[in-house]
């Protein structure tokens, strides 16, 4: 016997109420009941970090929360980033920063690196590539050999502190 | 707690449970989620000391203000905790009472002779932390238990410390790692040393041997050396897929002269500033 949970919350600046098992994932709601599935789940332990979103404006595993742990939340998720950039620009400086240095290949963990870079950049406007290195390691990248990604993050420090 | 018992389990950060519960390693028929208790979450200095309320977000504390100034060596312990997104969720008291013998945390605790309060059906009682730890992953906790809070010594302005551990990379839980605090007296003497081990046996462990032999010592390479020494008999640690025994054992005396030497350069500092 499975009770259901009435929920609702705030997802890139939309609201969105769901009827869910308490054991669904807040990924797996996000994907197959929202479908923004621009949301990867890879290990669902917490370890490759492509999972991750911005909870109540932190980053957070969604493969680690269950969606009614997220009821009243305020989350954005990589479909939300783009609406983040100066009006006029169709991407955030972040994507732009992946698409101009080829920061990404299969692009399977790349939603999780640009949430993790937006809120490193927002604390840490100019990072040296040691800090961005470091903040970096809580997500796994099989493709690009980091090299490319750590310069997209140099890219897009620029732009925004430009801005 | 009471009402389901081990069927059911109390859900903290989930940082350490849920990948369990995904991995269908642990089948809980109940989750009891604390993130809806409020009481949990604080931080209060006291005449005891910091009192830190269990559902605490370890990032919450690795940023406060108070805990920096008062017991900087716990938020310099969480900075080695997997990775901010991990932290942001992460609880102080589900590190706690989930006792990763390779966690940071339990070592802490047991440095400064932390004490736990701990909850249940209506009463309260208090745990010190060489009595919370039992093996792994295993504490004193009983399982209609919850841990309320966590009370950490604060430290003389003086104090020099230091955690040092290898990992395979930043984040990564540590093979072996060490957390140290020293003081020194007038005529720069050590007094209080306090040593903890993690990642070399089922729980962290306390070098009291180490911390014996630098007592009212006047510190040194040589001294430091020495009292490392003593770990090799006193540790036998486990061998897994990331080091062997010998690997841990070797690397917790070089850890540890590391980070004596670090904690009594930045008493040094301290004292100067
Ligand atoms: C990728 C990754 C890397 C990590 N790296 C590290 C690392 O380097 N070092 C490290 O120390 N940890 C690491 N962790 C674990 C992390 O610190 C966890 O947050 C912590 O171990 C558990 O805390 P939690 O709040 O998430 O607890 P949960 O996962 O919710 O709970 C853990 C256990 O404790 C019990 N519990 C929790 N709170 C209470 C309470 N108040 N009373 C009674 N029982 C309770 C739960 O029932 C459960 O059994 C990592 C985790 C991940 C996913
Ligand atoms: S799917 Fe969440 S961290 Fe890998
Ligand atoms: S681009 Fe393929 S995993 Fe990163």
């Amino acid at each position: 016997m499975t009770t259901h949970c009435a929920i609702e919350m705030t997802v890139n600046d939309k609201r969105y109420t769901g009827l869910v098992e308490p054991r669904l994932s807040l990924a797996d709601f996000l994907r197959d009941h929202l479908g923004l599935t621009g949301t990867h789940v890879g290990c669902e332990q917490g370890i490759c970090g492509s999972c991750t979103i911005l909870l109540n404006g932190e980053t957070v595993r969604s493969c680690l929360l269950f969606a009614v742990q997220a009821h009243g939340a305020t989350i954005v998720t990589i479909e939300g980033l783009a609406a983040k950039a100066k009006s006029g620009d169709r991407l955030h400086p972040i994507q732009q920063g992946f698409l101009e240095t080829v920061g990404f290949q299969c692009g399977f963990c790349t939603p999780g690196f640009l949430m993790t870079t937006y809120e490193f950049l927002q604390e840490n406007p100019s990072p040296s590539e040691e800090e961005i290195r470091e903040r970096l390691t809580g997500n796994l990248c099989r493709c690009t050999g980091y090299q490319n990604i750590v310069a997209a993050v140099q890219w897009a420090a620029e732009r925004l502190r430009a801005r | 707690m009471r009402r389901h018992g081990l069927d059911a389990k109390i859900l903290a950060g989930g940082q350490s449970l849920v990948p369990l519960l995904n991995l269908r390693l642990t089948k809980p028929k109940i989750l009891v989620d604390l993130n809806g208790v409020s009481g949990l979450d604080h931080i209060r200095e006291t005449s005891a000391g910091l009192r830190i309320g269990a559902m605490t977000r370890q990032s919450g504390v690795e940023r406060s203000a108070i805990v920096r100034e008062k017991c900087p060596v716990l938020a310099e312990a969480i900075r080695h905790i997997g990775h901010l997104a991990i932290r942001h969720r992460g609880t102080i008291g589900g590190s706690l009472v989930h006792a990763d013998p390779a966690a940071e945390l339990p070592a802490v605790a047991l440095a400064l002779d932390a004490k736990f309060e701990v909850l249940g059906d209506g009463m309260a009682r208090a745990v010190c932390a060489d009595e919370f730890f039992i093996d792994y992953l295993t504490t004193s906790l009983r399982p209609d238990e919850i841990l309320g809070e966590i009370i950490f010594p604060v430290l003389q302005p003086s104090s020099g410390y230091a955690v040092e551990e290898v990992a395979r990379r930043h984040g990564d839980f540590a093979v072996a790692g060490v957390v140290a605090v020293v003081d020194l007296d007038g005529e720069g003497k050590i007094i209080g040393p306090r040593v903890a081990l993690f990642g070399v046996a089922p729980t962290a462990v306390r070098a009291r041997a180490v911390e014996q032999a630098m007592i009212g010592q006047q510190p040194g390479n040589e001294l430091i050396r020495d009292a490392a020494a003593l770990l090799r008999d006193m540790l036998d640690p486990p061998g897994d897929i990331r080091a062997s025994s010998a690997y841990r054992k070797r690397a917790a005396a070089v850890l540890t002269v590391r980070a004596l030497t670090k904690a009594v350069q930045l008493c040094h500092t301290r004292r100067l500033s």
